[in-house]
């Protein structure tokens, strides 16, 4: 199936999402890895805000390289996702939503996912160039001294992406190669 | 004795760096191609099309192929009749240095593993430096991303385990890595030499065409084997499933220790990158 979805969402709008689904994302999504998920993590321990509002939120695990001159940004595909598997249930429990990246997530981030009505979903790994293309407007909001690492706030149109982790649980690095596997056992 | 001044390699090192970011090298788009022929499943059809359709947004728009535009591993085959003006080592990463920047690649080098604070230009490179007879210098800059690094793994066999133990081994690495290196995957094997060879071994079996086997039958046999048991694993383009897993497996040996059995394997996402000049 095919699904366009535009945020901030709510856990009803991602409700009929199934792992192996086509997403095409519209709206704001705000990039963040490893040290901006470590500034976060501190942020909520000092009981300070967050760069940006979590609720209904999406985030992308990725750091760009350099825009050119007159470019909108670079070269922007996923990180690998566990890296942040540590801090995404507590993010995912006061409401971001959708999570962006590639690779497996631990059974904490699932069963967090599940729980708050969330989806992961996985943009195309090692296709930097092809993610800018759906990047409409990108600026820095929050520190910039962490340079690729910097939070970002894109604006994005029909950016096409893949459920991995849908609300019930179901994971399509499971599902995927299975279903892959059992179709070649049936071959004559 | 020929003499190569510094700012020759300097100013090569830095074309390679953007040349190697932004162009698929022919073996790698020659083998996705043909995946993508022999590849009957729908999701994986699909990835290899993106996969195929991002090498050309990459080229049309000047932008790298992928945002993880590597940590700079460099290889130089010295002619042992160069004589090189000025320090090589600099050289080389003003070369790094000059290329990132120029070529708006992505810095991702931290100054230390555990304070990690960015060095800002991509330095310093990873340089491997081998004597040759001759008077050429041969550099090739082989940017490597971390997503697929990460999932690299050495042990240290017992000799009894053997050509089994070996390919139990290789195989689960590659089970283990499952979708987050990127796949389809490059391999590059080294087995034997000591820890640190073995490591290396594996890193410059990435640098052979994937289209090339090993000029050893046995070695090559056990190449094509390996090849065919990943791909019978089903992890398939981006780990959504699929024939497609590994676009080829390249296995490096040198002799080792009558007690010992190193092996490496250092995992490669579809984005294996390099780029060579001859001075």
């Amino acid at each position: 199936m095919e699904y366009r979805i535009t945020t901030p969402v709510s856990r009803k709008d991602l409700a009929d999402l199934r792992a192996g689904d086509s997403v095409f994302l519209s709206g704001i999504v705000y990039t963040a890895r490893d040290a901006a998920h470590q500034r976060m993590m501190e942020c909520l321990k000092k009981g300070e805000p967050l760069p940006y509002p979590i609720d209904g939120s999406a985030v992308y695990y990725a750091g760009p390289t350099p825009a050119r001159p007159g470019q909108i940004i670079g070269a922007i595909g996923p990180t690998t996702a566990s890296r942040m598997d540590a801090s995404s249930p507590a993010l995912l429990d006061l409401g971001q939503k959708i999570l962006i990246g590639k690779g497996r997530r631990d059974e904490n981030v699932r069963k967090a996912i599940m729980r708050n009505g969330a989806v992961y979903l996985g943009a195309l790994g090692g296709a930097g160039a092809l993610a800018a293309q759906s990047i409409k407007s990108a600026e820095v909001l929050c520190w910039p001294d962490l340079g690729c690492e910097a939070v970002r706030k894109l604006l994005v149109e029909d950016w096409c992406l893949t459920v991995i982790i849908d609300s019930l649980g179901n994971d399509l690095y499971e599902i995927g190669p299975k279903n892959y596997r059992d179709s070649q056992e049936k071959l004559p | 004795m020929r003499t190569i001044k510094a700012q020759l390699i300097s100013d090569t090192i830095a074309e390679l760096c953007i040349r190697a970011n932004r162009e698929l090298p022919t073996d790698i788009a020659q083998r996705i191609r043909e995946a993508r022929e022999k590849e009957t499943w729908p999701t994986a059809c699909t990835s290899l099309q993106l996969i195929q359709e991002n090498v050309i947004a990459a080229r049309n728009g000047e932008l790298p192929i992928c945002q993880d535009t590597g940590m700079a591993c460099v290889f130089a085959e010295v002619g042992q009749e160069i004589h090189v003006e000025g320090d090589f080592e600099s050289a080389v990463n003003d070369g790094v240095r000059k290329g990132y920047k120029e070529g708006y690649l992505r810095k991702s080098v931290v100054q230390d593993p555990l304070r990690r604070v960015n060095t800002e230009d991509n330095t310093p490179a990873v340089i491997t430096v081998r004597l040759v007879p001759g008077d050429r210098l041969r550099l090739t800059v082989m940017p490597k991303g971390f997503g697929s690094e990460n999932m690299s793994a050495i042990a240290m066999l017992k000799p009894a385990q053997g050509e089994q133990g070996v390919k139990d081994f290789i195989l689960e690495t590659v089970r283990h890595a499952g979708p987050n290196p990127c796949p389809p995957i490059i391999v590059g094997v080294g087995i034997g030499g000591t820890f640190d060879r073995a490591a290396l071994l594996a890193k410059e079996a990435l640098l052979r065409p994937v289209t090339q086997r090993n000029a050893d039958p046995y070695y090559s046999a056990m190449e094509e084997e390996l090849l065919e048991r990943i791909n019978a694993l089903g992890i398939g383009p981006q780990g959504f499933g699929g024939r497609t897993t590994a676009l080829g497996v390249n296995i490096e040996v040198m002799p080792t220790h009558v007690a010992g059995l190193p092996i490496a394997v250092n995992i490669s996402c579809h984005v294996t990158r390099r780029a060579t000049a001859v001075l």
